[in-house]
């Protein structure tokens, strides 16, 4: 066998069958060609030695620390993965949702989360709350109720949810509500409401306390970020409350202020 | 694209032939994909991002042309601890595996670059011929091409120096 000219054009199907690549009529076809052709079974000799050299090969895993600088620059390199044009100061969010801008950067926003979270490491439930929300920034899952009315959204859980999320609005406050839909965590259905604030999603989940495990119970008033999303939890009148978006720690915390507090 | 972290840093691994050399194409890979991730309509995220790393590495290598770079494989830079954590029981055998291991790896290094990656891809990554096609941008007639090119390379120096 030359190393340009194969000496048989049925060599390359001979390698194509040793990586898989033939199906079953192919494959009979060769072995019919195969057992008349010297070349093709010598090719096929040597090609099986010469996985046998390759095989046990160690695979070049990314040693840790090269892992922790790739994670470090990316984390750098979120914001800018969002062009400052589309991130003017002062615009309101119904002008940059209206004018389309605001998808966009909803959806860049998304992506590069998205990008982050191919798959989820843990499967606790903050990694479910986080993974819900990402797919519910995904166009069209966002709200199964649309309504900056709480006297709207609060109803339309009736019925298909066995308890009633409270509902509150702080539209005045520059977290308007803008819908609600029901989803499906700790192995029980919740409600998620969907708050705006600026070109920010929020998702605030709401369910009985009662349903949470015992684990949770310790955690009643805890923060944390996770993939570049805040999350904040706390408990109050016999329900959970879970709280995420890609809004500042700040500004989160006085989401959560907010809602203490409100009637 | 983080599952593919191993897979990214395995290519610019076999491509740079020099792991510090590998760890900056990977993040500068990182970045682009991350970047460019909006607009990724694919069906493989791997060989998509496979395809960032190798355009990545082919960037660096036109940076760097002239300048020398360290085989993946040299007898200094390879841990005693591996040949020592073998789960052979008899060291002699354990001790002559990790030196082929060294000699089969150094061969592969020394492949020319786009008969390399086909067959990193290949064999490491198990792509498929697809796969490769679509990480590489070429052909599948030419990855079948140079994958044989390779097997054939390899198997000529593995004969030369003796390996079995």
């Amino acid at each position: 066998m030359s190393e340009h000219t194969p000496g048989c054009d049925k060599v390359l199907l001979v390698q194509a069958e040793l990586d898989g690549e033939l199906d079953a009529a192919q494959a009979a076809a060769l072995e019919t060609h195969r057992q008349i052709c010297p070349i093709c079974r010598a090719a096929q000799a040597e090609l099986l030695r010469t996985r046998g050299l390759l095989r046990g090969e160690p695979y070049e895993a990314t040693p840790d620390d090269v892992r922790a600088r790739v994670m470090a620059r990316l984390r750098q390199a979120v914001p800018q993965a969002v062009p400052p044009a589309t991130r003017p100061p002062r615009r309101s969010w119904s002008t940059l949702w209206g004018s389309g801008i605001g998808f966009g950067l909803g959806a860049a926003c998304a992506a590069a989360i998205a990008f982050l979270v191919v798959l989820p490491q843990r499967n606790d439930l903050v990694d479910q709350i986080v993974a819900d929300h990402i797919r519910a920034l995904q166009p069209g899952h966002l709200e199964d109720v649309v309504s900056t009315d709480q006297h709207t959204v609060k109803p339309w859980f009736d019925g298909r949810i066995d308890f009633s999320p409270p509902v509150k609005d702080f539209a005045a406050e520059g977290f308007p509500l803008k819908g609600g839909r029901l989803d499906y965590l700790d192995h029980r259905p919740v409600a998620a409401l969907v708050y705006q604030r600026d070109k920010h999603i929020i998702d605030l989940y709401v369910w009985p306390a009662g349903g949470a495990p015992a684990h949770l119970a310790s955690e009643s008033n805890s923060q944390g970020a996770i993939q570049g999303y805040n999350v904040a939890h706390w408990s109050a009148d016999g329900m959970n409350f879970w709280v995420v978006s890609d809004v500042e720690r700040a500004q989160l915390d006085d989401f959560v202020a907010l809602w203490k507090k409100a009637p | 694209m983080l599952p593919h972290l191993d897979a990214a840093y395995n290519l610019a691994r076999w491509l740079m032939r020099d792991p510090e050399a590998a760890a900056d194409v990977l993040q500068e890979a990182m970045v682009r994909a991350l970047t460019y991730f909006a607009s990724f309509k694919g069906v493989n995220p791997r060989a998509w991002l496979l395809q960032i790393v190798r355009n990545t590495a082919y960037g660096s290598m036109a940076l760097n042309r002239g300048v020398e770079t360290v085989p993946i494989a040299t007898e200094s830079d390879e841990p005693v601890a591996a040949e020592l954590v073998s789960g052979d029981d008899d060291p002699e055998v354990a001790l002559l595996r990790s030196r082929e291991s060294r000699q089969v790896r150094a061969l592969i290094a020394a492949l020319p670059v786009e008969l390399r990656e086909t067959l990193v891809l290949r064999e490491f990554e198990e792509f498929s011929y697809k796969e490769i096609a679509e990480a590489t941008q070429t052909p599948i007639g030419t990855v079948m091409s140079r994958l044989w090119r390779a097997r054939q390379l390899l198997a000529q120096a593995a004969a030369a120096e003796g390996l079995p």
